[in-house]
């Protein structure tokens, strides 16, 4: 696919490459999110490099690989194969938050928006919210993924055959909703009607939590390794086809019975998918390095980054949507402002 | 797994029955000096006397694919493992992954078949059992897990040989290739082997299937047939028993091996193939074969885990080489004379 210039194939397409601000991570990078309007890149290996007008930081957050990170806006945490857990801020000054004790891989991590953390090493996922003690909660398999619930302090713990829903602070045991296979990324609906994961085979798995109801979302080439809710959360975009597969969520049913919409379909896999956080705008990274901007309602497409071999493999919006910033596995990177 | 094979890291599967030398070797692996870097994905943590920050613990989990194929198991752990090795590429060479003494080796192996992101990063290079010449054949008798491990290697280290007489090396080696005579096998003495031996063997790649012919045959390594005792006397028609079932008594696991020199025609082989692996792929461990198709200059070689196979062309039949189609399975209580059956179909008279 490596021939395929969707610039030929699609003269009219408006493009806003030349608007991008090229950025050199140097190191291939895992994910980027936003602190403030500093742009985070998150490397495979040790460090994140900090990106705003006034230049690029390299800080040093781990010594070995960074498996997992998440964001909120203020501040950046990340697991990592040292058994440690760091956090970094907007000043770019970092904290060490855990370390395992047996130095197991710090394998996800989540965020409470009332600033309350969670990770995961082997079958073990830990909570830590503010003025409260460290709680612990074993699964029976290794954790596959962690989400906090939008409302409440409510855990759920993706693992084999299932989901886990913990209230670390209450004594009762986790509600389990159960579905054969291998669950990994986990994520609620913003309106906390829903939990979907992202398991090993490709397909999603959903639940509505008032019932428990099941919703297969199946079809998919490849593995769902970027999912991302559209602002308001009446849809899910998804990566793991050539087009990217927007799923309905906005009635009390979400897309059961439901054909998903194929936005902006390449002769190349969709990687990434990151919804603007105000506007029904997505963007999607690709397997050739292509990225795009798609107008949810109509489809309408804007080229950010022409393909270039190398898969996307970071994609993330500012909070406030003003800012897009990209990266593929070689960090070859950019920043574009709308 | 065949194609770009030399940027994938290799994998090599340590496996072997409790106390049969796996630690040491893997040790030895790792102080020896070679300039290599290896990541070692272990069970049991502190086993090991080497420092190595590479070493990282693994909980063996087994988990069944929703694809309908009941013996259709990965290892999760280790799709894990490797997506997170993989953020570290570059620091080492390659994969060590030892198992416990209990575990199967083909769910590791089928991890290599199903993932994608596995096979796109590394790949098996081959299944490397240890085995204790003192207590394998009681191990054989009363431990499948022990069988499996035989069944499904590609490089049998028959250690402790220093612990057994002549006759008993023997006696272990015949029940070894009862099960087995396709691994390579290689005696030791506290698991003193060369590691060009165990290392870089390349076992999965369809472009090193070279030929099938069972090991023993072309050892000239002194391998006694008077040795074989009294009680097993099946046994020594093994130097004529091309395509034979090796029989030996109480032994539920076999190998089975096909060969016709006549081409075959793909439109019939291909579904008898498939067909044959769904049926009885619970029961074939291992399957491998060269094939001779009609009007087709190329080999076409295959290989396979249960129920998974995978096959391509590998390269133009030499003007010396005689045009002869080979197949083997390895598996237990396989239906030797359905099977022989159903391929005397599809051979074309």
């Amino acid at each position: 696919m490596s021939d395929f210039n969707p610039l030929q194939e699609q003269e009219s397409i408006v493009s806003v490459i030349d608007r991008v601000r090229p950025v050199s991570i140097g190191a291939a990078v895992v994910a980027v999110h936003f602190l403030g309007d500093k742009a985070a890149f998150v490397c495979a290996e040790e460090n994140v490099a900090l990106v705003d007008d006034m230049g690029q930081t390299v800080v040093p957050v781990h010594s070995g690989g960074i498996l997992c990170s998440v964001a909120d806006d203020k501040r950046l945490l990340m697991g990592g194969d040292n058994g440690k857990l760091v956090e970094i801020n907007r000043n770019g000054e970092v904290t060490l938050l855990a370390i395992d004790a047996k130095r197991r891989w710090i394998d996800n991590v989540a965020l409470h928006p009332d600033g309350a953390v969670a990770w995961s090493a082997g079958k073990i996922a830990f909570v830590r919210a503010p003025k409260s003690e460290e709680k612990s909660f074993e699964v029976p398999s290794t954790v596959g993924g962690l989400a906090f619930a939008p409302k409440g302090l409510r855990l759920a713990i993706a693992h084999y055959n299932g989901v886990s829903l913990w209230f670390p602070n209450m004594a009762a045991n986790a509600e389990v909703l159960e579905w054969a296979g291998s669950h990994l990324a986990v994520t609620f609906s913003p309106d906390n009607k829903f939990l979907v994961t992202a398991m090993h085979e490709p397909a999603l798995h959903g639940w509505r939590l008032a019932d428990g109801k099941h919703m297969r979302m199946t079809g998919y080439p490849a593995r769902v390794r970027s999912i991302g809710w559209a602002s308001g959360g009446k849809a899910l975009a998804t990566s793991g086809a050539d087009s990217v597969i927007v799923w309905p969520f906005g009635s009390k049913d979400g897309p059961m019975g439901k054909e998903p919409a194929m936005l902006a379909p390449l002769k190349a896999k969709v990687t990434m998918v990151a919804c603007h956080p105000k506007q029904d705008i997505l963007a999607c990274g690709y397997s050739d390095g292509t990225i795009l901007m798609v107008r949810m309602t109509d489809g309408a497409e804007i080229l950010v980054r022409a393909n270039k071999g190398e898969a996307v493999t970071a994609l993330a919006w500012n909070a406030k949507g003003t800012l897009l910033a990209f990266a593929d596995q070689t960090g070859d990177a950019g920043l574009l402002e709308l | 797994m065949s194609t770009a094979t030399a940027a994938k890291i290799p994998v090599t599967v340590l496996t072997g029955y409790l106390g049969a030398g796996k630690t040491t070797l893997l040790n030895r692996i790792l102080s020896e000096n070679h300039g290599k870097k290896y990541a070692v994905i272990v069970n049991e943590f502190g086993e090991i006397g080497i420092d190595n920050d590479l070493i990282i613990g693994a909980d063996e989990e087994v988990f069944e694919m929703n694809n309908g194929c009941v013996c259709c198991t990965v290892r999760g752990d280790l799709v894990r493992i490797l997506d997170g090795l993989m953020k570290r590429k570059g620091k080492f060479d390659a994969i060590i992954l030892e198992t416990t003494g209990l575990a199967d080796p083909a769910p590791v192996a089928q991890t290599f078949f199903v993932d994608e992101d596995v096979q796109l990063h590394t790949r098996l290079d081959a299944v490397v059992t240890v085995a204790d010449a003192k207590w394998l054949s009681e191990r054989l008798k009363d431990a499948p897990e022990a069988k499996n491990q035989i069944a499904f290697a590609d490089v049998i280290v028959l250690n402790k040989i220093d612990l057994v007489s002549k006759p008993e090396l023997a006696e272990v080696e015949a029940r070894i290739r009862a099960i087995n005579p396709y691994a390579k096998l290689h005696r030791t003495e506290r698991a003193q082997v060369k590691l060009s031996d165990v290392l870089e063997q390349g076992a999965f790649d369809l472009d090193r299937i070279l030929e099938i012919e069972p090991e023993f045959l072309n050892a000239g390594d002194g391998h006694d047939h008077d040795h074989h005792g009294h009680d097993h006397g099946h046994h020594h028609d093994h130097d004529h028993s091309h395509g034979g079932v090796k029989h030996y008594h109480d032994e539920d696991m076999q190998s089975l091996s096909l060969r016709t020199d006549k081409a075959l025609d793909p439109s019939t082989f291909m579904p008898w193939l498939q067909n044959l692996v769904q049926a009885e792929g619970a029961r074939i461990l291992r399957s491998k074969g060269i094939i001779s198709f009609s009007g087709d200059d190329d080999r076409y070689v295959f290989q396979g885990v249960h129920m998974m196979l995978e096959g391509d062309h590998q390269r133009a039949w030499k003007d010396d080489e005689k045009r002869e189609s080979r197949l083997v399975f390895i598996g237990r209580d396989l239906p030797e004379q359905a099977i022989r059956d159903g391929f005397a179909k599809v051979v074309p008279a």
